[in-house]
């Protein structure tokens, strides 16, 4: 017995003395260095609620990080992106943010897509002066988190006037009813923005009502929001939600359409949300048919590769591994502070999803932005908001200031189907 | 005046639900004076036999009227959720029986936790799609607008609500119940296979919150591994307020807080509708310990 002992005590004080791997080697080939892979570090939502928008950005980005790579990498280094799952829960992305900088040693993140996730992680970024990039977090004050931390795409003032405005002005509608998730900021920020152009226009918010992310039961609120009539109903959240809202408003015969923001965009949405979706709009960053030469290559290679029609997360999280590969060549050095500032230099760049320039707040000025329409179980283009094409506001003053209602998007065009 | 009865129509389709898993709840609370964490991740169980079982029906059985496809999912949703309950009282809590009631209560948390993360583990976490057992048809019954699931949420609930007051009240089995509920030990020394009847209601329970989760899947077609979260906990307070070991009581306390939620969630205070269930159970606790339709008995030292 006594000997059982002996030997269990040792082989656990074997393992607490020499068990560690030396520390030094993993620092070498992880980053900072001159020499072997860069290592990026990626958080999103593979699993959980907003499964599909993890799953597609990560395909984005490792689409872009393989044709890089295949070319040869960047600056004679390979490159290695490092996933971690944040199951769509805001604690999980600050613990694996916090995991990737501490452990992995990553030189770079990317991520995430629902604005509360990117900011639990953003602090964590921007005190270990990681350079942390957003590809569709559209809530506008996570860049403003710190100097670190950079956006691929549109913010929600810009979303939610866009919507208002083709609701107010192309559709011609005055009543409108806002169902708002307060879980999430995102979908508060956005529906905020979309009700203030609303007014602004001259419509009417008749009823305004909330619900909680993962909630099932969304009748009680719908029937309130039947009793005042609107002629459309705002919901900013997550396509999960927004698939049984629908099913169960027309459920309560309403027949209304929904109107919504980027968080709709999956695959999944007209699975879950079947017919009961039809007619309804939303917004989003770019669309699959979009006649443009950079689309086309895109989406043909993502079906290649994927077999599927690449979504707009998709595309974003391609466009912003891109801007990250082309930043460290400029930069040449994976340090911290220079790489954040060739990354803040990003102009003109090519990306899928239009050109992008990065503004002094860190978003990228004049995205590009159009509306959808849910016809026949298929996404149809109804509207292109173009602010760089556009000629009501001019480019350059579009986005750089992130809290103004200056960045007045232009309808550009109205191309059908 | 439309959405007056709208919203009370919602309520009680969303009340009848709870009422099955609290009835769950409040018979073996009645009989062990054990509240069954687990219940609430039964009822889960029970929907992601739906779920599969429903899937694979359509598929190899397409021709048959949904009707009995349906009834066959329900079936092996109960059989399936019958054998977990069976399994988690003869494994769980019967080593435990004369083990002091803490020790008890904290394996029936311990089996909540297995079965949620157990679930995650072997569903996936990722929300699933509840299939279309039945065509949905959406009646208008003068402005107030109802669908035919919401009417056989009802009619199911009170069919099983219905069986299960016969047996309870009805039945010799059911007198041996209420006996080994009166007093454990007295019951055994009558010659009541006690062992047994502790068996049947965790099945009896067991199936009750398999039918709601068919039912559950049927009105809200998104499913987790964590959705019987929520509903058990709020079915445990309906169980409460009409008073935990009654079975009309967690009948009425099931449609009360299904009603009230929906006139909560209807008004400008939709916030707050998760929080007032759980304000409805201080105010009883602090009010009317033994809930509406309990009994007081102060306790004897």
């Amino acid at each position: 017995m006594k000997k059982t002992w002996m030997v269990l005590t040792t082989a656990v004080l074997s393992l607490v003395l020499f068990g560690c791997p030396p520390k030094p080697a993993e620092t070498v080939t992880g980053t900072g260095g001159t020499e072997g892979e860069i290592v990026i570090g990626e958080y999103g939502s593979l699993t959980g609620a907003e499964a599909t928008f993890g799953q597609s950005t990560h395909n984005g980005i490792m689409l872009a990080m393989d044709e890089i790579n295949g070319a040869g990498g960047v600056n004679g280094r390979k490159i290695r992106v490092k996933t971690e799952d944040d199951q769509s829960k805001a604690e999980e992305a600050a613990n694996a943010v916090t995991k990737l900088i501490s452990q992995d040693n990553v030189i770079a993140v990317l991520g995430e897509v629902a604005s509360s996730n990117s900011l639990a992680a953003a602090p964590i970024c921007q005190s270990n002066k990681v350079p942390m990039i957003t590809p569709s977090s559209t809530n506008e004050r996570v860049t403003q988190v710190g100097d670190y931390i950079f956006r691929m795409c549109f913010i929600d003032p810009y979303q939610g006037e866009a919507m208002a405005n083709y609701l107010t002005r192309t559709l011609k509608l005055k009543n409108a009813a806002i169902l708002v998730d307060v879980k999430s900021d995102y979908s508060t920020g956005l529906a905020a923005n979309f009700e203030r152009t609303f007014l602004a226009n001259g419509g009417k918010i008749v009823g305004k009502q909330s619900y909680a992310k993962g909630d099932s039961d969304f009748r009680a609120q719908l029937t309130t929001l039947k009793g005042t009539k609107p002629e459309v109903i705002f919901v900013p959240g997550y396509y999960n939600d927004i698939g049984q809202i629908a099913i169960q408003a027309r459920d309560l015969g309403m027949t209304m359409p929904l109107a919504g923001g980027d968080g709709w965009e999956s695959p999944k949405l007209i699975e879950i949300g079947g017919k009961a979706l039809e007619g309804c709009f939303y917004s989003n960053h770019y669309h699959v048919d979009d006649p443009s030469p950079a689309v086309k290559t895109f989406v043909q290679k993502y079906q290649e590769r994927f077999g599927a029609q690449p979504d707009s997360l998709a595309a974003l999280g391609y466009d912003s591994a891109r801007v990250l590969v082309d930043a460290i060549r400029r930069a040449g050095t994976t340090d911290g502070p220079k790489l954040r500032d060739a990354i803040a230099a990003t102009t003109n760049f090519d990306g899928v999803t239009g050109k992008i320039n990065l503004g002094p707040d860190r978003n990228p000025i004049g995205k590009k932005l159009v509306v959808l329409q849910i016809t026949n179980g298929q996404l149809a283009l109804k509207d292109v908001v173009d602010p760089a094409a556009g000629s009501a506001a001019p480019a350059g003053t579009a986005a750089t200031d992130t809290s103004s209602t200056g960045n007045a998007p232009s309808t550009a065009s109205a191309a059908t189907n | 005046m439309q959405t007056l009865f709208q919203n009370l129509l919602n309520g009680i389709a969303a009340g009848s639900i709870y009422a099955l898993i609290a009835l769950g709840y409040t018979m073996v609370y009645g009989i062990l004076k054990l509240i069954n964490f687990a219940h609430g991740d039964v009822f889960m169980i029970g929907s992601f036999v739906g779920f599969y079982c429903g899937n694979a029906l359509a598929k190899s059985n397409p021709d048959a009227p949904p009707f009995v496809n349906a009834s066959l999912t329900m079936l092996l949703a109960m059989i399936i959720c019958a054998a977990l309950g069976f399994l988690n009282e003869r494994i769980a809590y019967r080593p435990l029986r004369n083990a002091p009631r803490i020790a008890s209560l904290i394996t029936a948390i311990g089996v909540s936790f297995l079965l949620e993360y157990g679930g995650q583990f072997v569903f996936g976490p990722d929300p699933k799609f509840f299939p279309t057992l039945i065509e949905k048809n959406i009646i208008n019954l003068g402005g107030v607008v109802t669908t035919n699931y919401q009417l056989i949420v009802l009619a199911v609930a009170i069919v099983f609500m219905g069986i299960l007051q016969y047996i309870v009240y009805g039945t010799k089995f059911g007198r041996a119940m209420r006996a080994v509920s009166f007093n454990f030990e007295t019951a055994s020394l009558m010659g009541i296979p006690t062992d047994r009847v502790i068996s049947t209601t965790f099945i009896i329970g067991s199936m009750l919150a398999a039918v709601a989760g068919i039912l559950y899947g049927l009105s809200y077609p998104k499913i987790d591994p964590l959705m019987g979260i929520m509903p058990g906990l709020k079915a445990f307070v309906a169980a409460v307020l009409g008073g935990i070991g009654n079975v009309p009581g967690a009948v009425v306390g099931g449609l009360v807080i299904g009603i009230v939620e929906a006139f909560v969630g209807g008004s400008q205070f939709s916030n707050y509708r998760d929080a007032i269930a759980f304000v409805i159970l201080i105010v009883i606790l602090l009010f009317r310990p033994s809930g509406l339709f309990g009994k007081y008995e102060p306790e004897k030292v």
